[in-house]
């Protein structure tokens, strides 16, 4: 059994109460946007998960080059962890995003590059995970794994660049990239504050994440080989 | 011939090999057994530059894998217990392409189909071939580059009694070329017939080894029997 | 380098002599293919204004759908009677197997798109004969190509194997398909070449990148 670190405690009980500052920030010391009213307010957590979704992409395709470099299992892990984290978020994004695109463009979905985009990461991160679930040996599985992530990684900033691309040959009457970031209006300095403050907080809370899971996968790892060992000794 | 120390595979949790020692001289005629699962085929794949050892040392005519691969393979022959040839193509064409990547010239290929013995139905699409012929070809196949050494995995599953006598046929006269040969079985009668020496794969290790004259038909059943129980007492 | 050419010629020829015994796989691709025109023409209901800004997507639509056919097919006959390992065990590099199924794989695909083309064509009247064009759909094959046999040999190894492989493969070819809609769509909408030709730039850049990588890993993939 491994035992829990203390450090990882302290991340716990440090990413909540970021978070719920981070709450509190917006609710309570971000000033009402005037143009938006109050659905402006899910701009801070929206760019924030997705930035979570982005942290977890990165780590997976690293993950990915060092597990084929070395062959341990633990890369194979961190990959694994960072997927389902990225998966979670990017979609968690995508649903703040529709909810703010709602009221501002009265539409719930637009084909804007970053909100396509983080659709296709998800559609590779699914395939990313039935992948893995039609591998039995661990060691393929791991290699199919990172070498796919490796690949994801390199064709999502491509499909990016180019969607970007088409949509400025082609500008779509809702909604083009610059309204949907920060262009849409101008922050003054609490927002600028809870907005760079959301950030931290869901990095801090991605750290956390990505300890858990991997220390999950690690105890996973454990059970199986215990199994195999009692499995092997019984014969 | 072949050299191998202290080797260790291991497929994710899972240790096949474990500090494997092994070695071969020229011209002999090396019979691996063992029970299902004790790690043979993946020994064998491992000295046909297949499968990448986990650690150990690993030579192959005087070459290391995995480092020196593509030296080794131009030096091997493979039958396993797939045949590794095309069924839409036919016996001549199948040794063709080989012949081709091989380097080896056209004449050779009469040659080898007169040794196996399909001369008359060279120019017949293989997947109409009986099991019998399908695996007389991958023999051919395996020799068309005359390789010092060969290793063969099971090449007697799925044949009759008659195909399997014609097999043990062509590899006697293999054999009696001087070339070194390597062969899983759970046969052991017609392993302790046709190598010149026995050697007992059992969880991952060699337990037991015996050279020609020191077995007879009688106690063989002993010899293999001992060495199983031998892996009882080490676990 | 000759017996490297040597090497990659014997694999093509082993897959164009296996195909020309039985055309399975020419003959499954091309009847998709055209079923996938029909029921294009009843979905979308291609009359002649609609067609003119369709024709690029429902064509490639098709390319990919029949390649895909073929991508999983000539890996599963190395797969058949355990020929990767046969393959694996020449002499050779593992990037003349990675070539020689790759050039294997695009010229199945060209012959397909070469019977298309005509075909859509003569049915709903889309100028498809200009050179440019034809550059745009080797440039796309190659792209599509050159990752579908990437992931086909690593499909093959997986025991969900024939579905996988177009939901491994489609999200990642996504920018050279994109590039390439949108370069035929220059072509067969007569738009000026200058305002389209970056996105034949890009198709280039596209297909290189993707080439490399898969090249690359493509050890990992068949190595254990």
């Amino acid at each position: 059994m491994i035992k829990k670190p203390r450090l990882l405690s302290v991340l716990d009980v440090l990413s909540g109460m970021m978070i719920l500052a981070a709450a509190g920030l917006v609710f309570f010391y971000a000033p009402v946007e005037q143009m938006m009213g109050l659905v402006q307010k899910v701009f801070y957590f929206h760019v924030a998960t997705a930035w979570v979704g982005m942290l977890g992409f990165i780590v997976a395709a690293v993950a990915g080059i060092f597990y084929l470099a070395k062959r341990t299992e633990q890369w194979d892990i961190t990959g694994f962890a960072a997927v389902e984290i990225s998966l979670i978020f990017f979609l968690t994004a995508i649903i703040l995003g529709s909810i703010w695109a709602k009221p501002a463009w009265n539409t719930w979905w637009t084909w804007e590059p970053r909100l396509t985009t983080a659709a296709i990461v998800e559609l590779i991160y699914a395939a990313y995970l039935l992948l893995r679930q039609g591998v039995d040996d661990p060691e393929r599985r791991a290699r199919f794994s990172a070498i796919y992530a490796i690949f994801g990684s390199i064709s999502i900033p491509l499909t990016f660049v180019s969607i970007r691309f088409l949509r400025t040959i082609h500008p779509v009457v809702i909604g083009t990239a610059e309204t949907a970031g920060k262009g849409g209006f101008n922050m003054d300095s609490p927002m600028k504050l809870t907005f760079f403050f959301s950030l931290a907080a869901f990095t801090v809370f991605f750290v956390d994440l990505l300890w858990h899971r991997i220390r999950l996968g690690k105890l996973q790892a454990e059970v199986e080989k215990l199994r195999i060992d009692t499995y092997s000794n019984g014969m | 011939m072949i050299i191998v120390k202290k080797l260790v595979k291991r497929f994710g949790p899972i240790t096949v090999l474990r500090d494997l020692d092994f070695e071969v001289s020229p011209g002999e005629f090396v019979a691996l057994l063992g029970p299902n699962g004790a790690g043979k085929t993946t020994f064998l794949r491992i000295l046909a530059s297949l499968t990448k050892p986990t650690s150990g040392l690993v030579q192959v005519a005087s070459f290391r894998l995995p480092e020196q691969a593509v030296s080794v393979r131009a030096q091997l022959g493979v039958v396993s217990h797939l045949p590794l040839i095309y069924g839409d193509l036919n016996a001549e064409e199948n040794l063709s392409f080989y012949a081709r990547l091989y380097g080896v010239k056209q004449p050779r290929i009469r040659e080898v189909l007169d040794l196996i013995g399909l001369t008359d139905r060279k120019g017949d699409l293989v997947r109409t071939f009986s099991r019998g012929m399908q695996q007389r070809l991958a023999i051919g196949r395996a020799i068309l580059h005359s390789p010092r050494i060969l290793l063969l995995d099971e090449p007697h599953t799925g044949l009759d009694q008659e195909a399997g006598e014609i097999l043990d046929e062509v590899l006697r006269e293999i054999a009696l070329q001087g070339r070194t040969v390597v062969m899983t079985s759970h046969d052991l009668v017609r392993a302790a017939e046709l190598a010149t020496r026995l050697d007992i794969l059992s969880r991952g290790r060699i337990r037991a080894s015996a050279s020609e004259g020191e077995f007879g038909s009688t106690d063989l059943v002993d010899f293999y029997r001992a060495a199983l129980q031998g892996k009882g007492e080490a676990a | 380098m000759k017996s490297y050419l040597g090497a990659i010629r014997a694999i093509i020829w082993k897959d164009l002599t296996a195909e020309w015994r039985t055309r399975e796989s020419l003959t499954s691709m091309l009847v998709f293919a055209l079923l996938v025109v029909l029921i294009f023409n009843f979905a979308l209901e291609l009359d002649i204004q609609a067609q003119e800004s369709l024709s690029a997507g429902v064509l490639w639509t098709t390319f990919v759908f029949a390649g895909t056919i073929g991508l999983n097919r000539s890996m599963a006959l190395e797969k058949d009677r355990g020929c990767l390992d046969g393959l694996l065990l020449a002499p050779v590099d593992r990037s003349v197997i990675y070539f020689g199924k790759v050039i294997g794989n695009l010229i199945f695909m060209l012959l397909v798109e070469i019977i298309v083309l005509p075909v859509y064509s003569f049915l709903y009247g889309v100028p498809v004969f200009q050179p440019g064009f034809f550059l745009v759909v080797l440039l796309g094959s190659i792209g599509y190509v050159a990752v579908g046999t990437l992931l086909a040999t690593m499909v093959v190894q997986v025991r969900t194997r024939d579905i996988l492989l177009p939901i491994l493969l489609f999200p990642l070819t996504l920018p050279v398909i994109i590039a390439a809609v949108k370069a035929s769509q220059g072509f067969l909408q007569m738009i000026p070449f200058d305002e389209f030709s970056s996105w034949l730039n890009i198709l280039i850049v596209y297909d290189l990148i993707f080439t490399a990588v898969a090249f690359m890993v493509f050890d990992y993939v068949v190595e254990e």
